[in-house]
């Protein structure tokens, strides 16, 4: 479970995040949503230790992410941001096998490999794997960041907009294969989402952000409905029931 | 939740095949067997080159009785090439990880510039007495500590603070260097040609002007740092996909950033003291390094670096000193060199 108390971060004086008070349960998918500047980011960051909160705690499994050991929190949880840009060149399977670094430290066994290729083959990055970061397509070099991320085999996985710069086939792909990762592997997944209807379409629950708050958190259909919506993005937004669940229409 | 990361049974077909799938440095056996062909090549280079330095137009016939000390005085010119290849190679690679950026070098810090006032002021408030027997250890000792003391308090001060960044801390270390530069050579502007002349002579870097004396001190903190980069090696790799994957990945970014530049800072000092400034050396040794090691693992960025390096340095003073018999502008060369290596690059990839 993440445990969020009263966790905070003010970039000015009329730009405050939090406090934020909320408890995200275990397994599945959870998506942050919210307009821009709501916090969403900051929230997820805080989370993942890559930002300092000015108030408050953050637990995750039981373990206090600003006072716990980088090293023992690597192995629980990972974070990956939207914009990755690396100097040195480095291929599908290296970057993927930085994902083993908390627990082999850089010297790869037999098993790290094994892993390694198991994620590379779930992400169908397989006849890629040799292939040079800087040769790939947005959609493959995301889907390899993703992959590195899983391989660190942590049992939450915080991904900052991992649709972003993505066409509508690649991001489809991308919710599969997360979805299939909660599935199988029992991931608890929360990533910040910018298109409801992929928020509502692929997770388990949805958590809604506004001027630095948590608007309101609950499941897809709890979420999902017209007057909520709209008070949170202030624009209109209509919810009907499609085939496969609610659609937002905006 | 462990044992749930496990492959379930029968829910994943995994293909594997050990001898041909791993993420080893090197994605292909022809890009490895490159890499220690090369290797080899700039180790046997630089070692002929070493071995010319020594030996080869010796005025003196072997045999006789002045031929070994003749050895020993270009013995000691050998030893301060060797460590100031260990110091600039390593230090530039390991700075342009940290600082995901391969255009800048450690120099940028100041380092250069502080050297310059130190023996600028010398020479400016003590003369020029003073100046000529300020060589001994205790100034090269005085020289390292100083050196090393303005990284650690820039280092200290702008990354543990509240907005501590990289780039802040570059550009105050471009603008204390630049505020250096512009106080020395405002001094040298009051100082009578004579002295500016023995000066002058001392700011150009030269192996040559090495005093062996320093070198029981200068040996061991070289290796002792060298060795600390070796060993954090798989710590580099990491760091060089940037701080927040760093930190997703266990590392405590801001901890090691400190350490290794400390050790970086360490090497520069002794370099710079030893033999002088050396702008743009670090840079080409750093970038002909990735040319000839196509990977990210420094493991094997190092032994690649300090190849290149010695080779670098040795056979320059070779040709300069033995082939064009010009000597004193070995270092104008690898500067000049540097210089459009340095352009090149920028040219090439448009970008800083």
């Amino acid at each position: 479970m993440i445990k969020i108390e009263n966790a905070g971060k003010s970039y000015a004086d009329d730009v405050q995040i939090g406090p934020l008070k909320i408890d995200i349960p275990k397994a599945g998918i959870t998506s942050l949503i919210g307009p821009n500047g709501a916090g969403k980011s900051t929230a997820l960051l805080m989370i993942g230790r890559l930002l300092n909160m000015d108030h408050g705690h953050i637990s995750v499994a039981d373990m206090d992410v600003s006072s716990a050991h980088s090293k023992d929190l690597a192995k629980i949880v990972t974070i990956l941001r939207q914009e990755n840009h690396f100097v040195t060149r480095l291929t599908v399977r290296q970057l993927v096998g930085f994902g083993r670094f908390p627990y082999s430290q850089g010297r790869l066994t037999r098993e790290d490999e094994v892993i390694i290729s198991k994620y590379i083959d779930f992400f169908g990055l397989s006849c890629l794997e040799n292939r040079y970061l800087d040769e790939l397509s947005g959609g493959q070099r995301q889907r390899a960041y993703v992959a590195m991320v899983l391989c660190q085999e942590t049992e939450y996985v915080l991904l900052d907009e991992p649709l972003n710069n993505l066409d509508i086939a690649r991001s489809v792909d991308m919710m599969k294969h997360l979805r299939d990762a909660s599935n199988r592997f029992g991931r608890t997944i929360l990533t910040v989402m910018h298109d409801i209807n992929f928020a509502a379409k692929y997770s388990d629950r949805i958590c809604a952000m506004k001027d630095g708050k948590i608007a309101a958190f609950g499941t897809v259909e709890e979420i999902m409905n017209t007057e909520t919506l709209t008070d949170i993005f202030e624009t209109s937004i209509e919810i009907i029931d499609g085939p496969s669940g609610p659609v937002a229409i905006y | 939740m462990r044992e749930l990361a496990s492959p379930h049974p029968g829910s994943l077909e995994v293909t594997f095949h050990p001898q041909h799938r791993s993420a080893t440095a090197f994605p292909s056996k022809e890009e490895e067997r490159r890499y220690w062909l090369l290797l080899v090549t700039f180790i046997a280079l630089g070692v002929l080159a070493s071995y010319g330095l020594l030996m080869y137009n010796n005025p003196v016939p072997v045999d006789s009785p002045s031929f070994l000390p003749v050895v020993r005085r270009r013995m000691t010119a050998l030893v301060a090439m060797l460590i100031a290849a260990v110091c600039q190679s390593l230090s530039t690679v390991t700075f342009q990880t940290i600082t995901h950026n391969r255009l800048i070098t450690p120099s940028l810090l100041g380092f250069e510039a502080l050297y310059a006032t130190i023996h600028t002021s010398t020479m400016f408030f003590f003369g020029v007495g003073t100046f000529i027997s300020y060589s001994g250890v205790e100034s090269f000792i005085f020289q390292v500590v100083m050196m090393v003391l303005l990284s650690l308090i820039l280092y200290g001060w702008l990354l543990s603070g509240k907005y501590g960044n990289l780039q802040l801390m570059l550009l105050v270390g471009i603008i204390i260097g630049t505020g250096l530069r512009s106080v020395s050579s405002f001094m040298r502007r009051l100082l009578a040609p004579s002295e500016f002349d023995i000066l002058q002579a001392r700011l150009f870097a030269s192996v040559n002007h090495s005093d062996a004396s320093f070198f029981p001190l200068a040996i061991p903190i070289v290796c002792v740092a060298a060795f600390l980069l070796f060993a954090r090696s798989k710590n580099l790799n990491v760091i060089s996909l940037g701080k927040d994957i760093a930190t997703s990945l266990g590392v405590n970014h801001q901890h090691s950033l400190l350490f290794t530049l400390t050790l970086v800072s360490l090497l520069m000092a002794v370099s710079t003291a030893l033999v002088g400034p050396l702008t743009f050396y670090g840079f080409l040794v750093a970038t002909l390094s990735y040319q000839a090691t196509r990977t990210y693992d420094h493991r094997y960025l190092f032994p690649m670096a300090l190849a290149i390096g010695f080779l670098m340095i040795t056979g320059a003073y070779f040709l300069m000193y033995h082939v064009f018999s010009a000597q004193g502008v070995v270092s104008v060369i690898i500067e000049l060199f540097g210089g459009i290596a340095f352009i090149m690059v920028v040219l090439r990839k448009g970008t800083l």
